[in-house]
């Protein structure tokens, strides 16, 4: 079984391409880190796969099926820009909200709708901020909730745009260690990355991308100084951090 | 045909859209048309306090009022926006409605006052172009002047300051004041046009001659030219067309006529206009499945 | 009796507008709304030449094609690259322009001077009334019992959409809510609202009890649901307020209310514990007092 196959992906914004002819497939049960320099197109590359871009072409078939959100296989942690920190309502209401896809329209959520939240909750570490205002958190704290809504989704393949972003390392490693644990229930995780250093440890599976796929496989045959310096083109410099900053000027 | 009157009513109005469309476009550059809009609704109450303290409807007066509620109005929008969670559209249309609510209570009261309706004062509401007496023509032709100076002299200022305030501090711009002019500047055209077209249908010179010239280039001195070049032309159409027949008011022709051009340049301006942009389109698509044709074989 | 009709009017209008109003400021729509209070003019004025009638049901369909059109147009001249705020301005101006024009050239004769769309005439409210199912009741109360029974049904149906569509647009696309159908349909309540509430307070008052009382209610509240019940609370009680001060000063009722939800705004934002802005204040100088001690 596949967890995703992607083919003869491409997307562009007016006159600028921002994915080219990418193809993938990749079984289930793996959590798969998605990395690639700034402007590479790795959250392009997620809003694609999950039917939020008008202006794309190709297939994308998840668990070798169409998209469709009315199966409940798809789990989404988006970036939180785009989320209004004003907005009245408390942690346990956001991870509720996880829920409304399975609800249906018009009805309520139940007993154990909520029930499923505050567990969720829970596995996050959040249990005692579920009162909290959502804007009073922490950014780690925010990120914590957010990837507890994902998991009240119940879904078979999750994918997360920067979990890692503007959070302070217990969270980091509390979300790590839950992604994990998904992947131990044979879940499938999809995780937008870019700190190079974290990425071997994190994932057993790769896709390193630029515009277009340079690599995707299990982490040890990908995770190569090769591969990375395609996908990076002369950008890379961590590996040898010492000497570089020579180069970097 | 161009009776005395009439010419000086289209003088005033032709200057009127140079200064509107010249100040409108630096409003638009800093987001804040709407803020325009509330600007001047909010004219309305200063009218009928002036009026109810004076007891007299000089323009020199009511304008001072006019222009007093107009800039406690952009004040408080910013005293809200910056001590409360309320977002900038919020706290626009709350400040709008409620001046502009105030402005009526006052205004019942004038007309109930005795001196009744001779005091004219809702003429405000609606504007009344054609009908407007030489003196007070002259006034509006002189602060529009003064308008269009200010806009000439600071241009440059200006444009730095909204395009990179940051950096504009950082070479010692003076850039708390300078957008205090800017926000006076604003006030002062608004007062400057409401006896012409009305607290309603002002914001609409602010707005419409500056969106349209936006579609027209990508340079801010062609836009302020383009915008100063709309403004005018839609004043004098206006005042010409609304001529031709008794009854109808000029605030709103004025406005259509500045529609009309808006909806020209969103559909034919060269560089940003709708044709154009979907005609590049369609040539990046054709070229790029040719691309991928050839990619394929 | 017809005071009984006035203040119940006006109370109606501070309920249906203050539900409505909520998700306008959690929307970051505000000024959309706005701009619909301007243009069902246009739209009332149309129907009016197409049916030359000057029913409430033809005045309901027409102000919602109207509210429709608005929030339709704007989003075209936003996708076609204008910034918001210029693209509101925009169309509410040059719609509201042809709408004062189509009356002078068409509709002068007739019942449907301007002052009266901006004003309303609340007080003239109990004179015409509706007889429906033997109830004999003024038209402006039928109308808003109607449009706030509407509102009541779309929040009982899909509040749990609007709010997530409201709070996280990107996740409720990703779960498959139609956010697009959703905002349109909201849209379409709010231009209902206006033109059931502006019959008898006038467009611009439309504007203060859809904006004031939900902006006031914004700041109290900490839930979705409490904003809701605080925001028909401040919108009563302006009306009511509103409407015994404008009598006291013999001034126009409409622009009391308007004023009153001003008035219920600055206490609030100024003095409300712990947040207000006088609270702030006292904080602040108490810290650089004890600063100044240590």
């Amino acid at each position: 079984m596949d967890a995703l196959q992607v083919k003869k992906l491409s997307v562009a914004y007016e006159e600028k391409v921002v994915l080219k002819n990418v193809n993938l497939t990749i079984p289930v049960g793996h959590l798969t880190g998605i990395i690639g320099p700034n402007g590479a197109g790795k959250s392009t590359l997620i809003k694609a796969i999950l039917n939020q871009l008008p202006n794309k072409t190709g297939t994308v078939h998840i668990l070798e099926r169409p998209l469709n959100p009315k199966d409940h296989t798809v789990g989404y942690v988006p970036q939180r820009n785009a989320v209004d920190w004003d907005f009245p309502t408390n942690a346990l209401d956001v991870v509720l909200m996880g829920r409304y896809g399975h609800i249906g329209m018009i009805k309520k959520p139940s007993t154990k709708d909520k029930q499923i939240a505050l567990n969720c909750l829970k596995d996050v570490g959040m249990e005692a901020y579920a009162d909290r205002s959502i804007g009073q958190l922490s950014g780690g704290q925010q990120q914590r909730v957010f990837l507890a809504r994902a998991l009240a989704q119940e879904a078979e393949v999750y994918f997360m745009d920067e979990p890692f972003v503007g959070v302070d390392a217990a969270t980091e490693r509390t979300i790590i260690a839950i992604l994990k644990d998904l992947k131990a229930k044979g879940k499938s995780v999809f995780v937008v990355h870019h700190d190079l250093q974290t990425a071997s440890d994190y994932f057993d599976w790769m896709i390193l991308l630029n515009q277009t796929i340079t690599a995707s496989g299990p982490t040890e045959q990908t995770f190569t100084e090769d591969n990375l310096q395609e996908a990076y083109g002369g950008k890379l410099f961590f590996m040898d951090q010492t000497k570089s900053n020579k180069s970097f000027n | 045909m161009l009776t005395g009157n009439l010419l000086w009513v289209l003088i005033g109005a032709i200057l009127l859209g140079v200064a509107a469309g010249l100040n409108g476009t630096f409003a638009f550059l800093q987001k804040q048309s709407l803020v325009g809009d509330a600007a001047a609704h909010a004219a309305l109450p200063g009218i009928a306090l002036a009026y109810l303290v004076f007891q007299q409807k000089d323009l020199p007066l009511l304008m001072l009022g006019a222009a007093i509620t107009s800039a406690l109005a952009v004040y408080m929008i910013q005293w809200i926006v910056g001590n409360s969670k309320l977002k900038a559209d919020a706290a626009i249309g709350f400040v709008l409605s409620v001046f502009f609510g105030i402005g009526i209570v006052l205004i019942t009261i004038v007309n109930q006052s005795g001196s009744g309706n001779q005091s004219g004062l809702n003429d405000f509401i609606f504007g009344k172009a054609a009908t407007m007496a030489k003196s007070d023509l002259v006034w509006l032709s002189s602060s529009a002047l003064l308008i269009i100076l200010m806009c000439l002299l600071f241009f440059k200022e200006w444009k730095l300051m909204i395009f990179d305030p940051v950096f504009a501090k950082g070479i010692g711009l003076p850039v708390e004041r300078l957008r205090v002019l800017l926000t006076a500047l604003t006030v002062l055209t608004i007062v400057t046009g409401i006896q012409a077209v009305g607290v309603i249908l002002m914001a609409a010179m602010l707005i419409i001659p500056a969106a349209a010239a936006r579609f027209w280039s990508n340079h801010l001195g062609i836009i302020l030219v383009t915008s100063a070049l709309f403004g005018a032309l839609s004043g004098a159409l206006g005042t010409i067309i609304s001529s031709f027949r008794t009854g109808l008011s000029t605030g709103p022709i004025i406005v259509l006529c500045a529609a009309s051009l808006f909806l020209i340049s969103y559909f034919f301006a060269p560089t940003r206009g709708f044709i154009s942009k979907s005609l590049k389109k369609k040539t990046f698509k054709q070229r790029n499945v040719a691309k991928e044709a050839t990619n394929h074989e | 009796m017809n005071e009984f009709w006035v203040l119940l009017t006006g109370s109606l209008v501070g309920i249906t507008c203050g539900l409505t109003g909520v998700f306008l400021i959690l929307r970051k729509t505000a000024m959309i709304a706005d701009a619909i209070s301007h243009t069902v003019l246009f739209g009332i004025v149309v129907a009016f030449m197409i049916t030359q009638s000057l029913s409430g049901f033809w005045m309901l369909l027409g102000a919602a094609i109207a509210g429709l059109l608005t929030t339709f147009l704007v989003q075209v001249l936003q996708s076609g690259g204008l910034q918001e705020d210029a693209a509101i301005g925009v169309v509410f101006t040059s719609l509201f322009a042809l709408g004062v024009l189509f009356i002078t050239l068409f509709a002068g004769n007739v019942h449907l001077d301007v002052e009266h769309v901006l004003m309303g005439e609340i007080a003239f409210v109990p004179w015409d009334t509706w007889d429906i199912l033997g109830f004999s009741m003024p038209k402006a109360v039928w109308m808003l019992l109607f449009v706030l029974l509407l509102n009541v049904l779309f929040l009982v149906f899909f509040y749990k959409e609007i709010k997530l569509s409201t709070f996280d647009p990107v996740f409720a696309l990703s779960i498959g809510l139609p956010i697009l159908a959703m905002h349109y349909s909201y849209m379409t309540l709010v231009s209902l609202t206006t033109v059931a509430a502006f019959d008898s307070v006038g467009a611009v008052l439309v504007v203060a009890m859809l904006i004031g009382p939900a902006a006031t209610a914004y700041l109290m509240s900490k839930s979705v649901s409490g904003m809701i019940i605080w925001s028909m609370t401040f919108g009563v009680t302006a009306a009511i307020t509103g409407y015994y001060l404008a009598k006291l000063w013999n001034t126009s009722i409409a622009g009391m209310m308007a004023a009153m939800i001003g008035a219920l705004f600055m206490i609030v934002f100024l003095f409300k514990p712990h947040d207000g802005w006088t609270w702030k204040l006292f904080k602040r100088m108490k810290l650089k007092d004890t600063n100044v001690h240590v």
